[in-house]
C-alpha cells in the first residue's frame, strides 16, 4: 500500500478521533466540575447530555460573528488561525501504540516518527504563544492587550522549567523520538514493577513529573495559573473580543493542548501503552473487567432508578459497555486495542487531573505565579537535572 | 519533490525578509522575522540538520522572538513615519540598488572556491547524537567559554539594568 494513501487514511483517523476527543473533553469538564460542586450539570440535550458538544459546536458556528472597529484586522484574524494550527499539529508525532498489523498492513500507530519528536513539540508549543499574544495586541483593548502580555510572560517563564523537566527522563531513555522512548520504558523490575520513567533506575523521575505536570498547567493556562483570562480582573483576557468561530477555535486551542500535553506527559514518564503490570499475571483482562462492572452497575443503577429517565437510558449504557467488554476478548483486539487502551486510560487520567484541580484550587495571583516559576520551580528543576545527570554518568561508568 | 519543497520555503523566506523592511509597524517587522526564521528551520530540515533545525524554531522563533515581540507590545511601539522622498531617491534608487547587488553578487561568487553543489539528502549526521557528540569532543572547549561569555552577557545586562534603577 503506498505511503501517501496510508499516511491519509491515518491523519483521517486521528484528525477525527482527536476533534472527537476535544468535543467530548468539554462535555466530561462540565459534568466533573458539576459533580465536584454537587450538581448534576449538563442533562437536557440528548441522554444525559450526550449531545451537548454537537449543540455547542452549533451554537458557535450559526453565532453572529462581530469585528470590532478598532482592531488590526489583518492580525486579528490571523491569531486564532495560529493558536488552533500549532495546538493541533503536536498530535502527529504522538506514538498510540505499537506497530500493529491491519488486513495484512503493517504500520505504526503514529502518524509520523521524527527522531527530534520531543523538540519538535516543545517547538509547537512556542509557536503557539503567538496565537494569544497576537490576540491580546491585535484586539486593540486593554483587557486584552493584558491577557495576552500575562499569557506571553507567563508561557516563556514556565518553558524553562519545562524543558528541564523533559530533559531528565531523556538522559535515561537516551532518546528524542517518542516511540524509543516508550520502547526504552518495557520491561519490569523483578517481573512486576514497570520500567516507566517514573519508576526507571537509576534515578527515578518522579519530581520531573511533577515539576512537568505543574509547568503543563501553566503552559496550557489552565486554573490553577489561568491568569491571561481572568474573568474577574480582565473581562476574559486576550479573547475578550473575539466571538463565534474565532472564539471557539481558541477555546479548542487549549483543549488540543491540554491534550498534548497528557499524551507528552504519558509517554515521557508513564510508559505509553505498557500496562502497569505484565500480561502474564493479567493485566490484559482489566480493560474486560472495569467496562464489564460499568456496565453491571448501569443495570443495578436501572433496576433502582434516581430518575424516571434513568429506567431507560441507563440500560441502553450497560449493553454498550458489556459489548465493549466482549471486543477486548477477541484476539485481535488484543493487539490494537490493548495498548491504545492503556495509553488512552492514562492520557484520561491526567486530563481528569486537570478537571478535578480546576474544581478544586483557586486561582494564584500574578506575582505569586512568577515568584513560583522563577524562585521555586526552575531551581528545583535545575537540581533534578543535575542529581539526574550525576546518577546516569555514575551508572554508566 | 525536495526542489520544490526547496523553492516554496526559500520564497516564502524571501518573501518574509523583504516584508521585514517594507513593514512599517514593529509587530508586523518582527513577525516577518519570525516567518523567515521558521522557513529557515525548514530549509535546515530539507538539508537534513534536524537537530539544528529543531533549535532554529525552539530558540529563536520560539524564544527570542516572542521576548522581541512581548518588549514592542509592552512600550506600545507605533507604526514609523513615511519620510518625504526627494526627486533624486524616487528616480535612481531601484536601479542603483539593482546595480549594487549584482555587483555584491559578482563579486562574492568570485572570491568563493568553487565546491561540490549541495544534494538533498547527502547529508545524514543531523541528529541530535552527532551534533552532541561533536559538542562534548571535537569542540568542548570553544563550546564552554561560549556559555561562559554568555553568562558574562547575563551578569553584565542585569548590573547595567540595576544601576539604572538606582
Amino acid at each position: 500500500m503506498n505511503f501517501l494513501l496510508l499516511s491519509l487514511i491515518k491523519a483521517g483517523i486521528v484528525a477525527g478521533v482527536l476533534l472527537t476527543t476535544l468535543a467530548y473533553l468539554q462535555w466530561i469538564e462540565r459534568k466533573v466540575i458539576a459533580h465536584i460542586q454537587l450538581r448534576v450539570g449538563p442533562r437536557r440535550v440528548g441522554p444525559h447530555g450526550l449531545l451537548q458538544p454537537l449543540a455547542d459546536v452549533i451554537k458557535l458556528l450559526t453565532k453572529e460573528d462581530m469585528l470590532p472597529s478598532h482592531v488590526n484586522k489583518f492580525f486579528y484574524f490571523l491569531a486564532p488561525f495560529i493558536a488552533v494550527m500549532f495546538a493541533l499539529i503536536s498530535i502527529s508525532v504522538v506514538p498510540f501504540g505499537p506497530e500493529i498489523n491491519v488486513f495484512g498492513i503493517q504500520t505504526y500507530m503514529q502518524l509520523t516518527d521524527l527522531n527530534i519528536g520531543v523538540l519538535f513539540i516543545l517547538g509547537m508549543s512556542g509557536m503557539g504563544v503567538y496565537g494569544i499574544a497576537l490576540a491580546g495586541w491585535a484586539s486593540n483593548n486593554k483587557y486584552s492587550l493584558m491577557g495576552g502580555l500575562r499569557s506571553s510572560a507567563q508561557m516563556i517563564s514556565y518553558e524553562l522549567p519545562m524543558a528541564m523537566a523533559i530533559a531528565a527522563p531523556l538522559l535515561i531513555l537516551n532518546s528524542l523520538s517518542f516511540r524509543e522512548l516508550v520502547n526504552g520504558q518495557g520491561a519490569y523490575y523483578f517481573g512486576f514493577i514497570p520500567n516507566w520513567s517514573i519508576f526507571h533506575g537509576p534515578f527515578p523521575q518522579i519530581f520531573s513529573f511533577i515539576i512537568f505536570l505543574i509547568a503543563a498547567f501553566a503552559e496550557t493556562n489552565r486554573v490553577p495559573f489561568d491568569l491571561p483570562e481572568a474573568e474577574n480582573e480582565l473581562v476574559a483576557g486576550f479573547h475578550t473580543e473575539y466571538s463565534s468561530m474565532k472564539f471557539a477555535s481558541f477555546f479548542m486551542a487549549e483543549y488540543a493542548n491540554m491534550i498534548t500535553v497528557s499524551c507528552v506527559a504519558t509517554l515521557l514518564f508513564l510508559g505509553g501503552w505498557h500496562p502497569p503490570f505484565p500480561a502474564e499475571y493479567g493485566s490484559k483482562f482489566i480493560p474486560t473487567i472495569i467496562f464489564a462492572i460499568g456496565g453491571l452497575t448501569c443495570f443495578y443503577h436501572a433496576a433502582n432508578p434516581a430518575r424516571r429517565l434513568d429506567k431507560f437510558t441507563l440500560p441502553v449504557f450497560g449493553v454498550v459497555f458489556l459489548v465493549i467488554a466482549a471486543v477486548f476478548m477477541l484476539p485481535i483486539a488484543g493487539k490494537i486495542l490493548l495498548p491504545f487502551f492503556w495509553f488512552a486510560s492514562k492520557v484520561g487520567a491526567i486530563l481528569f487531573l486537570y478537571i478535578w484541580v480546576r474544581g478544586t484550587l483557586p486561582r494564584f495571583r500574578y506575582d505569586q505565579l512568577m515568584r513560583f516559576a522563577w524562585t521555586v520551580l526552575f531551581p528545583v528543576a535545575i537540581v533534578n537535572l543535575f542529581v539526574t545527570g550525576l546518577a546516569v554518568a555514575l551508572e554508566s561508568k | 519533490m525536495d526542489a520544490l519543497l526547496f523553492l516554496i520555503f526559500a520564497g516564502i523566506a524571501v518573501i518574509c525578509a523583504v516584508s521585514l523592511v517594507l513593514q512599517r509597524h514593529p509587530i508586523s517587522s518582527a513577525l516577518s522575522l519570525v516567518g523567515v526564521m521558521a522557513s529557515l528551520a525548514a530549509l535546515y530540515l530539507l538539508l537534513g540538520g534536524e537537530f539544528i533545525a529543531a533549535a532554529q524554531l525552539v530558540v529563536y522563533a520560539g524564544a527570542i522572538m516572542v521576548l522581541f515581540i512581548f518588549v514592542i507590545m509592552l512600550l506600545n511601539a507605533g507604526t514609523e513615519k513615511k519620510i518625504v522622498k526627494g526627486p533624486m531617491v524616487r528616480f535612481f534608487a531601484l536601479p542603483l540598488l539593482v546595480i549594487l547587488l549584482g555587483i555584491l553578487g559578482y563579486v562574492v561568487q568570485s572570491l568563493l572556491p568553487v565546491s561540490a553543489p549541495v544534494n538533498f539528502g547527502s547529508f545524514t549526521h543531523g541528529a541530535p547524537q552527532d551534533v552532541g557528540r561533536l559538542l562534548f569532543r571535537n569542540y568542548l572547549l570553544p563550546f564552554e567559554v561560549t556559555s561562559v561569555l554568555i553568562l558574562i552577557a547575563i551578569i553584565g545586562a542585569i548590573v547595567l539594568a540595576r544601576k539604572e534603577i538606582e
